[in-house]
């Protein structure tokens, strides 16, 4: 495959919900690298769009390939073995368990170690030990012992981001990150999304114009299911029309 | 220190529990066999229960079959194969099939499907002739050990304590597996564990057959115990109470199900020797346990005297 291949390729795209298109033939690609924003307004289909790349739900027309090979149709834990992590917009961790268990799971998914019946989960030390390196890029290494759902709300959103990192993904999709943060857990996310290693491919749904201008390479604007255009941050903040249906009613 | 005393305190609690007939009556000996058997049965459904969050209702259809299976095989030979391998092999195949179907959905639905499964058993088992009908089979021989049979109450108390304590360890070791753990992060957000990597269903299935299994193996137990099996052991009844008993002692801590089981015993047959209404008495005790102990007689007991978990 040639260095110019995109790590990922959405041709067409459709998913209705009853009479509602919610992704009326979404199509763009990815590269290998890249930090990709997805914005646009409430309803435009964004998080379907997410569902539909990570096997949540199956497009009523269209494909996703993925690092070359067409995922649609797979399950989502089959999709999420093949180096495809999501964060989710409501936060979705184990809040009963550990903030270290958390990511030992998340990085530890996927071995075979984990039909071992009655083996010791301490005595597997890679999950372990990433669970506590991962803790460490998201500010959580002195919280391993919390529960998640005793978490404070932001706490929970970098672990949120953090059981994702875990799984040590290719491509990570982030939807709304920072949703529902103040503006100091807004920076702080900010600062660690930057200082993710840049071979992690990152595809980012989010409303916050501060943190897409500092993290995206290009934006993808989505509107009433369609991809309405594409380019830098810069370019897309001067088009009129992503003026008109997003920047201007927000 | 603590461990090492824990360790002497269940080695002398195994030890009394296996020499109880040497000095105990007829009928204490009777009651403890029964705990002991119903402590399988219910430390197998907490495995689904308490770390997979599978509330199954129809945990009785395994027991059944190791009952049924135990009770065709052992006449024709009386060893461990008809006594235990056999049964536990059938319902470990029983197991698979029904957990291919129910482990599909959950909740409620996981609760009816499994129902319906167990009450189809019960329905074969009380129409087939060769099954003995509504009465069952009766007349269940024990099996011998070694050439040794064992009818003698000091036998088989041995023979179960033997079984139990295989049973507790294989379960402990496998809730703090790696697999165990995975059981526990489906419990807690089975969405997510499919969103990071995990075949949930195959774990799911895998837990199910496991309890099955046991459960298989308690039955077959119960039917060497009381020398018969009837269609009843088929009943939801039979999967009911087990899920009090899980309830009661604690869900997903295995050994609070064997308090479970010892509670709901000794409870039964205290009342019923003083009042026909024990049903009602036993129901009003659980109740009020439900309210008051929501964690069950083990949460109590870590909550108040500071038992560690």
């Amino acid at each position: 495959m040639s260095a110019a291949a995109p790590l990922l390729a959405i041709e067409g795209l459709t998913r209705s919900f009853g009479a509602l298109a919610a992704l009326g033939g979404v199509s763009f690609q990815v590269a290998a690298r890249e930090r990709r924003a997805i914005i646009g307004p409430n309803g435009a289909g964004k998080t379907t769009l997410f569902n539909v790349i990570t096997g949540q739900l199956t497009p009523t027309s269209g494909r996703v390939l993925f690092d070359g090979y067409p995922v649609t149709g797979l399950p989502p834990h089959a999709i999420a073995r093949l180096g495809m992590g999501r964060s989710f917009q409501r936060t979705n961790l184990f809040p009963a368990l550990s903030v270290r268990e958390n990511l030992r799971l998340a990085a530890a998914a996927g071995e075979p170690g984990s039909y071992d019946l009655l083996g010791r989960v301490e005595s597997r030390r890679a999950p372990l030990d990433r669970a506590a390196t991962i803790a460490e890029a998201v500010g959580l290494s002195g919280r391993l012992a919390e529960p998640a759902g005793r978490l404070s709300y932001g706490e929970q959103r970098q672990l949120e981001v953090g059981v994702v990192l875990a799984t040590n993904p290719k491509l990570m999709l982030l939807d709304e990150p920072t949703a529902g943060m103040s503006p100091e857990e807004t920076a702080r996310m900010t600062r660690m999304l930057e200082g993710l290693p840049r071979d992690v491919t990152v595809l980012i749904i989010e409303h916050d114009m501060d943190v897409v201008g500092s993290l995206a390479d290009r934006v993808t604007v989505l509107h009433y299911g369609l991809v309405l255009t594409e380019g830098t941050f810069d370019e897309v903040k001067r088009d009129p029309r992503v003026y008109e249906v997003y920047l201007g009613t927000a | 220190m603590t461990t090492r005393l824990r360790a002497i305190g269940w080695v002398l609690l195994v030890a009394l529990a296996a020499v109880f007939p040497l000095w105990a009556g007829n009928y204490p000996v009777k009651l403890l066999q029964e705990i002991l058997i119903w402590g399988i049965f219910a430390m197998s459904l907490d495995l689904l229960m308490g770390y997979a969050g599978m509330v199954s209702f129809g945990h009785s259809a395994f027991f059944g079959i190791g009952g049924y299976v135990a009770a065709l095989a052992l006449p024709k030979s009386a060893g461990l194969a008809s006594a235990l391998v056999l049964p536990a092999a059938a319902a470990a195949l029983a197991a698979v099939v029904i957990g291919f179907f129910s482990i599909r959905v959950s909740g409620v639905y996981f609760i009816m499907l499994t129902l319906a499964f167990s009450q189809m058993f019960y329905a074969v088992a009380f129409q087939s002739s060769w099954l003995g009908a509504e009465d069952g089979i009766v007349g269940v021989p024990r099996p011998a050990l070694l050439g040794r049979s064992l009818d003698q109450p000091l036998a088989f108390n041995v023979y179960l304590l033997g079984l139990i304590v295989l049973v507790t360890v294989l379960l402990h070791r496998i809730v703090r597996s790696p697999f165990g753990h995975v059981l526990r992060g489906i419990h807690d957000n089975e969405a997510r564990m499919q969103a990071v990597g995990y075949a949930v269903n195959r774990y799911k299935l895998l837990a199910f057959v496991i309890g099955g299994t046991v459960a298989g193996l308690a039955g077959a137990l119960y039917s060497q115990f009381v020398g018969s099996i009837s269609p009843d052991a088929f009943l939801w009844t039979t999967s009911g109470e087990a899920l009090l008993m899980v309830i009661i002692g604690g869900t997903g801590t295995l050994t609070g199900s064997l308090l479970g089981a010892a509670a709901f015993i000794l409870l039964q047959s205290l009342v019923s020797s003083y009042t026909e209404r024990w049903m009602l008495i036993l129901g009003l005790t659980f109740v009020l346990l439900v309210l008051f102990a929501p964690g069950g007689i083990l949460g109590a007991l870590r909550g108040r005297v500071g038992l560690r978990s």
